[in-house]
């Protein structure tokens, strides 16, 4: 073996082929059948995808480095079923272009924060977090609630997620800016075309208290609000969530 | 730096540069209004600085032929003092964030300010701005000399070093703007990552090119690991990275993969960049500096080759230790797991052949604390590989997992292993490059050691206490079998150890901060004689000197 080697050491090319070919067998070995095992990921046909309100919303989430201090994995603990609620399935970020699973929790994890908390509750908290914790450590986001959200090119950030693999409809993607407006102002026109295309349990509201302007805030809250509630999977039976088709 | 240039390489220069103003000019055009633009109009500044000094300093006359009887060294140079600058931003930008954490009112109502979008230029800052400097510039010194051949070329290590650094500056300042694909530790986006590929392929070919002009049949262990540093941390970069951007004119990018696969491709890269950046390469430089300073030859050959291809195969199945107890499958956990646990035996087998080779050199050790720098970096990466094998253990990750004993961790590794042997191997290079007889003061670096080491201690052992804390609280039940304490209460226990934390970081940062300016003095004190450092430090054979020194003992 080391006679072998005394050897190998002299070739620049055998050394390079070497090194790739022993580093490539480990990820070759542990992902490439995770795209390939049914199992992988359970079905839930009720999986709906992410209105483009609460993509932008999540955009700005990734934007603000949310994911350093929130986890969104519910580990298949008994005191974080506990904690959080149900444990996360991989089904629940199939549409999740990246993931946001994070690795760190300075901050509580977030994966069923939607609807646990009312739209004020989480103004309030991002506007300034001590106002309702006091002992909060997070950032104030104050300046979401003051900046316009960009929409223009929101019927682009669909047509990328549909280039790798969420199902948007032609529909979603030419009506992505008034969705996204529709969305955070339930009493205009634009808020039927949302539920029409996203399934009547969307949930339509002023996010920000102010339904004629869309803010970064509105986006924000409303990808909150969202978050563990795409699909049910996780709250059935196990024996059901799992069972294959 | 022009004037080394050969008049080809200038006018290829001039094209390069040329090529690189038009792509900025194309950018800025293509994304007004979005940061795709304030980035195409810094790489057009960059470029158009870059033509002006070339153009400067067109007409000086070429480089002698002599100077191919000598190391190619300016690079290096260069490189170094990155490294430091780096080294002062991306900790004082790391020390500001830990003190956000204590006192989160420490900043100001700006986007830019707050903790998520700093805390990637200090990750980066450190991880590709500093530690990436430093191994860029000390592959360079050492494959030259255990090669004893020179740079193939003056223009490629410039292109590399320059290239490289300008992917450090878009990424850090894509970051206060929220550019960020979210992927921890592979943060910048899609257009950096694409020249990223550009600079490190010629980084690679460089390498190649070098190695193939070598003198000394055998390719010495150092460059092994370096070799394993450029070729797998591309593989791992471009996987990884692999992502549709919304358009053209748009920072913005989709992720090719998601969920579960992505979380999977995310800490297989993750791990590894901790093992081929942050191990491998440092590695390479341990190889060469630590038996240079104490004047032994390295302890094992044997055990160089065990734990180099233990550590380049084990490593690349340990990812999945990131996902334990998630919606990861099971088999994937638990193949984790057990390549965690089995990687102990090449680490151990690396820390134990370095500490070894000092063996004959304890009282330099004592006296020396360049060479101290060196024998901790040892110590801590033993200490930091066998703690990391130990938290991939899923019971005891279940407990780890999420909490601040991996920040701790990461920085016992990072502070202990990383920075020492950097620091280390810096001191040692400063007075051999700028041909000196020693640091400008020996007193200052012993300073930095007492108080990098210092700051380490404390910095590790305040999250160590916060961290289990903190699991123990998540964890814990009452009498009547509901769980304890609510998060804030666990949030309230860590104050202390985040004010602890940030003290520690204090002490690091002074450390390096003094470092900087020990090695500004000794580049700024009158050269020496330099005929009495070059005779040896050629890329000539001369029969009597050989280079036992150099070549792993058998």
């Amino acid at each position: 073996m080391f006679g072998f080697h005394y050897r190998l050491e002299r070739k620049t090319i055998g050394l390079v082929l070497g090194i790739i070919g022993v580093a490539s067998i480990g990820g070759f070995v542990e992902i490439a059948p995770l795209f390939t095992i049914h199992q992988t990921v359970e079905d839930a046909p009720d999986m709906r995808v992410y209105t483009p309100l609460e993509l932008a919303g999540r955009n700005i989430y990734i934007r603000e480095g949310c994911y350093a201090c929130h986890s969104q994995m519910i580990r298949t603990l008994r005191d974080e079923v506990e904690r959080y609620g149900p444990y996360s399935l991989a089904v629940e970020s199939k549409y999740d272009h990246p993931m946001l699973w994070g690795s760190k929790r300075t901050g509580p994890d977030l994966a069923r924060l939607g609807e646990k908390y009312s739209d004020d509750w989480h103004v309030a908290h991002l506007i300034n977090p001590r106002a309702v914790v006091p002992e909060s450590v997070m950032p104030a986001y104050a300046f979401l609630a003051r900046t316009e959200l960009r929409t223009d090119d929101l019927s682009k950030h669909l047509k990328a997620q549909r280039d790798v693999g969420v199902p948007y409809t032609d529909d979603m993607i030419a009506n992505a800016a008034a969705d996204a407006y529709g969305q955070a102002a339930p009493d205009s026109p634009a808020a039927d075309g949302v539920t029409k295309r996203y399934g009547k349990a969307t949930t339509v509201r002023a996010f920000d208290g102010k339904p004629n302007d869309l803010t970064e805030m509105d986006a924000l809250v409303a990808y909150l609000q969202i978050l563990g509630r795409l699909t049910d999977a996780a709250h059935k039976p196990v024996a059901t969530a799992e069972k294959k088709p | 730096m022009i004037a080394e240039l050969t008049k080809n390489e200038r006018q290829g220069a001039l094209i390069i540069l040329l090529a690189l103003a038009i792509t900025g000019l194309a950018m800025a055009a293509g994304g007004r209004g979005d940061p795709f633009g304030v980035h195409g109009a810094l790489v057009l500044v960059v470029a158009i600085a870059g033509i002006f000094a070339v153009i400067g300093g067109y007409y000086a006359p070429e480089p002698s032929p002599d100077r191919l009887d000598s190391y190619y060294d300016s690079p290096t140079k260069f490189g170094i003092i990155a490294a430091m600058v780096w080294a002062v931003i991306g900790m004082a930008v790391g020390d500001w964030v830990a003190w956000l954490l204590a006192y989160p009112e420490w900043t100001f109502d700006a986007a830019w300010a707050s903790f998520g979008r700093l805390r990637p230029v200090h990750t980066s800052g450190v991880i590709f701005g500093f530690g990436g400097n430093a191994l860029i510039a000390t592959s360079f010194y050492v494959m030259q000399r255990t090669s004893r051949a020179r740079l193939p070329d003056q223009l490629t290590p410039w292109f590399v070093l320059f290239g490289y650094n300008l992917f450090c500056v878009i990424a850090a300042t894509g970051y206060l703007m929220g550019v960020t694909q979210s992927k921890e530790y592979a943060e910048p986006e899609w257009y950096a990552d694409i020249w990223l590929v550009i600079v490190w392929v010629t980084y690679f070919v460089l390498y190649l090119r070098t190695l193939n002009r070598r003198k000394e049949p055998h390719i010495y262990v150092s460059n092994w690991y370096y070799l394993a540093f450029i070729l797998v941390v591309a593989m791992l970069h471009i996987v990884n990275n692999l992502a549709v951007p919304i358009s053209w004119g748009s920072a913005k990018s989709y992720s090719l993969f998601s969920g579960v696969q992505d979380a999977m491709t995310e800490w297989w890269y993750g791990h590894n960049a901790v093992a081929f950046f942050l191990t491998s390469g440092f590695l390479g430089m341990l190889y060469y500096y630590m038996p240079k300073r104490a004047g032994r030859p390295i302890y094992s050959y044997r055990m160089s080759i065990i734990s180099f291809w233990g550590i380049t195969f084990f490593y690349m199945w340990a990812g999945s230790h990131h996902l334990h107890y998630t919606a990861l499958p099971q088999w994937v956990q638990s193949l984790g797991m057990t390549f965690s646990v089995m990687l102990l035996v090449p680490s151990w087998v690396s820390a134990g052949n370095a500490l070894m080779t000092l063996n004959g050199a304890w009282h330099k050790v004592r006296d020396d604390a360049v060479l101290r720098f060196m024998m901790v970096a040892a110590v801590f990466y033993g200490l930091s590989t066998f703690e990391g094998s130990f938290m991939a253990i899923r019971p005891v990750n279940s407990l780890s997992h999420y909490t601040d004993w991996t920040v701790g961790h990461v920085h016992a590794g990072a502070l202990g292993w990383v920075a020492m042997i950097t620091f280390g191997a810096i001191y040692a290079s400063v007075p051999w490059l700028w041909k000196r007889n020693g640091m400008y003061s020996a007193k200052l670096v012993e300073a930095h050691f007492w108080l990098a080491l210092s700051g380490t201690i404390i910095y590790v052992f305040a999250m160590w206490n916060s961290g289990i804390i903190q699991g123990l609280m998540w964890r814990t039940y009452n009498e009547s079998g509901t769980l304890a304490y609510s998060f804030v209460d666990s949030l309230v226990a860590m104050h202390p150890y985040y004010i602890a934390r940030a003290v520690g970081g204090v002490f690091f940062l002074l450390g390096a901060v003094i470092g900087f300016y020990n090695i500004w003095m000794t580049i700024r004190t009158a050269a020496q004689d330099e005929a009495a450092h070059t005779t040896a430090d050629r890329p000539v054979i001369e029969p009597a000197v050989g280079a036992p020194a150099l070549q792993p003992g058998e």
